[in-house]
């Protein structure tokens, strides 16, 4: 093993980090979530970070290999002011030798590359899906992100939660992804690579969080005008958090008749064609489940705070933070957006 | 001092010039019923010119858009367009007319040929080029049909399924898109057909196969490719067009068709094509740094055999594209192993490159500098290759601003450089006149400062995980910075082609007179006048070696007494 100092990983990380913090104080930026591919905190994610490191040791050793070959032939053999202008160097023709070592060298580090690769791929995506498992079934939508728990009897949008794992009690989470429409792609970089959503195609992924947070991504197929804002948003809880959330959403929706006026707009101006609300006559299935809408923190599929104010201009004029959003603007009147604001600010 | 012994004897047509129509419509007219391969090659160009402003023009206002977060310069709509544009123009309309450009010019001068075997058929394939082009853009103005004013197509270069179903992208955009490839695709393939009949069958006395100059050995392996992966397009255009206007259902996925068909027809074609765009630079490099490192070039079988090697791989590593979306672990380990073996000839093009250089007297003209940056970003661009080759690492990498920056590194770094270092290098067999060599070194300056500012900072960006395709990006990413300094490399690098632009217009009409050899070099092209005559050789010339004119140069030790 060489010294740490002369390792090429250490290396490469050390230009990462300088180049990462270079950059997030060359110009101030406010206080920021980067959902950085190295910062794992799941085992897929990590199983992928460390073959990368590996491989960058490697191809950094090319690099630096075949770049400074590069650079001593550029200034040892560059024609000088003072050379016989006129005279050719000797002409060299090849080298079989030299073809051949330059042949052979680069069809063993295939090789050694190959099979680590190979060992990962083997180990991520045939791993057997243990009893314990979470079953979540993600459907993606134009644009925006369904959830279902089968087991619970849960149906979620825009915003993941899955429980804590951890090595002495192991309970990963295993995705089964859907499409809706046009393909999608479910990426939170530090808990595992993504995976496209494709329609008649189902896909699988599993993730193991054990760290606590929220993880942040994004669709990562383009799947049409709004693609950029399909924010992904995984909510990594504690066992008693996850319970605690998972009995709430097994809830219908809360009746408040404080807010009947509300219900009443939600339920003749059609918003109830596209959204859901648990034990009311609202069933759409086009747009997001709406029973607990104020247990999210964002709207929109993430790209806005679940705030009284952004939800009421949401409602008024989507188009205003989506434009192009498949959610059309109703022509509410005021008091009617306010109504239906009231009664959505109930649905906890 | 090469002029003395030149032309071969013989070789230069002497007649004297026709005497030149006058009026500018005379001389439209004949640019437009031309079936010269000469002229042919330089429409190409300058279509390739043309578009590549255009597609520049587009990327810019990208740029633009994402230099900070929530920008509002661009609607989303607008720059879903813009980056369909960006890429389908940058593909089709400039890289495919620059391997034409190359191969049209040059392929009958190397191998002393008097013209194309078809020259009909050339002007033929390069007018239907046109054509598409100018469909793909008539978009623009009618791409929304009745339903109002002007569109383009916005479902990405790739445009994968079923985004192109009438349901998902209704109007006629994406029809225009289609069209425009199908066009563009005949036209492709005649020009691929006449590329290789002309090498196979009109080469001079001499010229055996393992005699020919390796841009041409190189345009012909690239013409074979485009002939077996063109056809899969155009295959798949014309069942998208089925789909969308009689009620077929290969892609439809409501009713039964799939969506992994369309991604697999588009990467058979779609990765073999970065090969078919490539091997231009390789070829350009292939003449640029034997000439001005002053020898001849490294172990020629071996980069003969690692072309036809890389074209032969790269038919086998499409789903290189496709690890995401969820293959087989043997499947994705069988496009692993594919796609690290193109890594071997591809090296042994690299040490064979920089072994010319070794021991030569290399000349720092504008032509060597782009090829020798050339070498340094396509030795990164085939590393980042590697690491993207590596499908866990990919299921990160894939789609995010990482696959640009390595695109864009093949894209810019090695095809956009070499095609500025063949530019500067054959614009004085063109024209007569050489390239301003100031502006030419203030053009290359900031292109490779441009270049580095933009593309090495995007690698980080995909780390960081920003993903491809998005209009906008929220604040608390952490992805500003990083994102301001790719634009202003953009910027950096559009004014580097606008001193290109300059250098090309003030040299047409006031650079030094070229001579027929101005850089000293051995091939055939340099042996007739500059331009050349109609027709090229008023006699076929005969070749001993792949250098003739260095066997004329040095009588005392020629290079047939080695081969």
């Amino acid at each position: 093993m060489l010294p740490k100092w002369l390792r090429v990983g250490w290396i490469a990380q050390l230009v990462f980090a300088s180049v990462l913090a270079l950059s997030s104080h060359a110009i101030a930026e406010g206080p920021k979530s980067t959902p950085s591919i190295f910062s794992p905190a799941s085992t897929p994610a990590s199983e992928i970070y460390h073959l990368s490191f590996f491989v960058l040791e490697i191809t950094g050793a090319i690099f630096l290999t075949v770049a400074g070959l590069l650079i001593y032939v550029i200034i040892r053999f560059r024609a000088r002011g003072g050379d016989d202008d006129a005279s050719e160097p000797a002409q060299i023709y090849g080298s079989t030798q030299v073809e051949l070592a330059w042949t052979v060298i680069p069809v063993l580090i295939v090789v050694v590359l190959f099979l680590t690769t190979a060992r990962v791929i083997f180990a991520i995506q045939d791993a057997p899906q243990p009893q314990a498992a979470l079953d979540v079934t993600v459907v993606g939508h134009q644009f925006w992100w369904e959830y279902r728990y089968p087991k619970q009897g849960i149906v979620a949008a825009n915003e993941l939660h899955v429980p804590l794992s951890s090595v002495a009690h192991p309970s990963p989470t295993y995705l089964n992804l859907l499409s809706a429409d046009v393909d999608h792609s479910f990426w939170v970089p530090q808990l595992a690579g993504k995976i496209d959503l494709i329609p008649m195609h189902p896909n699988e992924l599993w993730i193991d969080p054990q760290r606590p947070g929220v993880y942040l991504g994004q669709c990562a197929q383009f799947c049409g005008v709004q693609h950029a804002n399909m924010l992904l948003r995984v909510y990594v809880d504690t066992p008693e958090e996850f319970a605690a959330w998972v009995q709430n959403q097994a809830k219908p929706g809360v009746q408040d008749p404080a807010v009947a006026e509300g219900r009443r707009v939600f339920e003749t101006q059609a918003c109830m064609n596209c959204h859901t609300v648990q034990g009311t006559a609202a069933t759409g299935k086009f747009g997001p489940d709406l029973t607990h809408l104020m247990s999210r923190d964002t709207l929109a599929s993430g790209i806005i705070p679940n705030t009284k104010e952004n939800l009421r201009q949401w409602i008024k004029n989507p188009d205003t933070y989506k434009p192009g959003s498949l959610m059309p603007a109703m022509q509410l009147t005021d008091s009617q957006l306010d109504q239906v604001t009231a009664y959505l600010e109930t649905l906890k | 001092m090469a002029d003395q012994i030149l032309p071969i004897h013989g070789s230069l047509d002497l007649t004297p010039p026709r005497e030149r129509e006058s009026t500018w419509l005379d001389e439209l007219h004949s640019w437009v019923i031309t079936v010269d391969h000469k002229k042919l090659g330089l429409m190409y160009m300058m279509m390739a010119i043309f578009f590549l402003l255009v597609a520049g023009a587009e990327v810019l206002c990208i740029r633009i858009q994402l230099a900070v977060p929530n920008n509002h310069f661009l609607s989303p709509q607008v720059f879903n367009r813009m980056f369909t544009m960006h890429g389908t123009t940058m593909v089709f309309l400039v890289g495919i007319p620059l391997v034409f450009a190359f191969a049209n010019y040059l392929v009958p001068l190397q191998i002393g040929a008097r013209d194309m075997a078809f020259p009909r058929l050339n002007a033929f394939s390069f007018w239907l080029t046109l054509l598409g082009g100018l469909l793909l853009y008539y978009s623009f103005l009618g791409g929304a049909g009745l339903y109002g004013m002007g569109n383009a197509p916005d479902v990405t270069w790739w445009a994968y399924a079923p985004l192109t179903a009438k349901a998902f992208s209704p109007g006629h955009a994406t029809d225009y898109w289609a069209l425009a490839l199908i066009v563009a695709g005949f036209g492709t393939l005649g020009g691929a057909i006449n590329v290789i009949a002309t090498a196979f069958s009109l080469r001079c006395k001499g010229m055996t196969l393992m005699r020919m100059p390796l841009l041409t050995w190189l345009m012909v392996v690239d013409s074979g490719l485009l002939l077996v992966t063109i056809t899969p397009l155009t295959a798949a255009q014309i069942m998208l067009v089925i789909d969308r206007y009689l009620g077929g259902h290969f892609f439809d996925t409501q009713a039964g068709g799939s969506a992994l068909i369309w991604m697999h027809f588009f990467w058979i074609f779609g990765h073999p094509e970065v090969y078919v765009l490539v091997f231009p630079a390789f070829a350009i490099a292939s003449e640029v740094i034997p000439v001005f490192s002053r020898k001849a070039i490294f172990g020629y079988p071996a980069m003969v055999a690692a072309s036809v090697g890389i074209a032969f791989v790269s038919l086998g590593v499409w789903a290189h594209h496709m690890f995401t979306v969820g293959m087989t672990s043997v499947g994705n380990a069988f496009f692993v192993l594919s796609t690290m073996l193109v890594g071997i000839p591809t090296g042994i093009k690299i040490f064979n490159w920089v072994a010319t250089m070794w021991g030569g007297k290399i000349r720092f003209r504008t032509p060597m500098l782009f090829a020798t940056a050339f070498l340094g970003q396509f030795l990164l661009a085939g590393l980042t290759g590697i690491m993207l080759s590596v499908a866990p690492w990919n299921w990160q990498l894939h789609g995010s601003y990482f696959v640009i920056a390595h695109f864009h590194y093949i894209l810019v770094g090695a095809i956009v450089f070499n095609t500025f270092a063949g530019i500067y290098y054959w614009f004085p067999k063109a024209t007569g006149r050489m390239m301003n060599e100031k502006l030419g070194k203030w053009h290359f300056w900031l292109f490779f400062i441009g270049f580095h500012v933009t593309f090495d900072t995007m690698h980080f960006l995909g780390f960081e995980g920003m993903p491809r395709w998005i209009y906008t990006y929220p604040a608390d990413r952490g992805w500003m910075s990083l994102n301001m300094i790719v634009s202003i490399g953009g910027m950096i690098q559009g004014v580097a082609v606008l001193v290109f632009a300059y250098n090309l217009i003030w040299s047409l009409f006031k650079g030094e007179k070229a001579g027929n050899d101005p850089w000293d070099a051995w091939t055939l092209e340099w042996s007739t006048a500059s331009p050349p005559p109609d027709y090229n050789f008023a006699t076929d010339p005969a070749v001993r070696s792949r250098r003739p004119l260095w066997d004329l140069k040095h009588p005392e030790d020629p290079d047939w007494k080695y081969e």
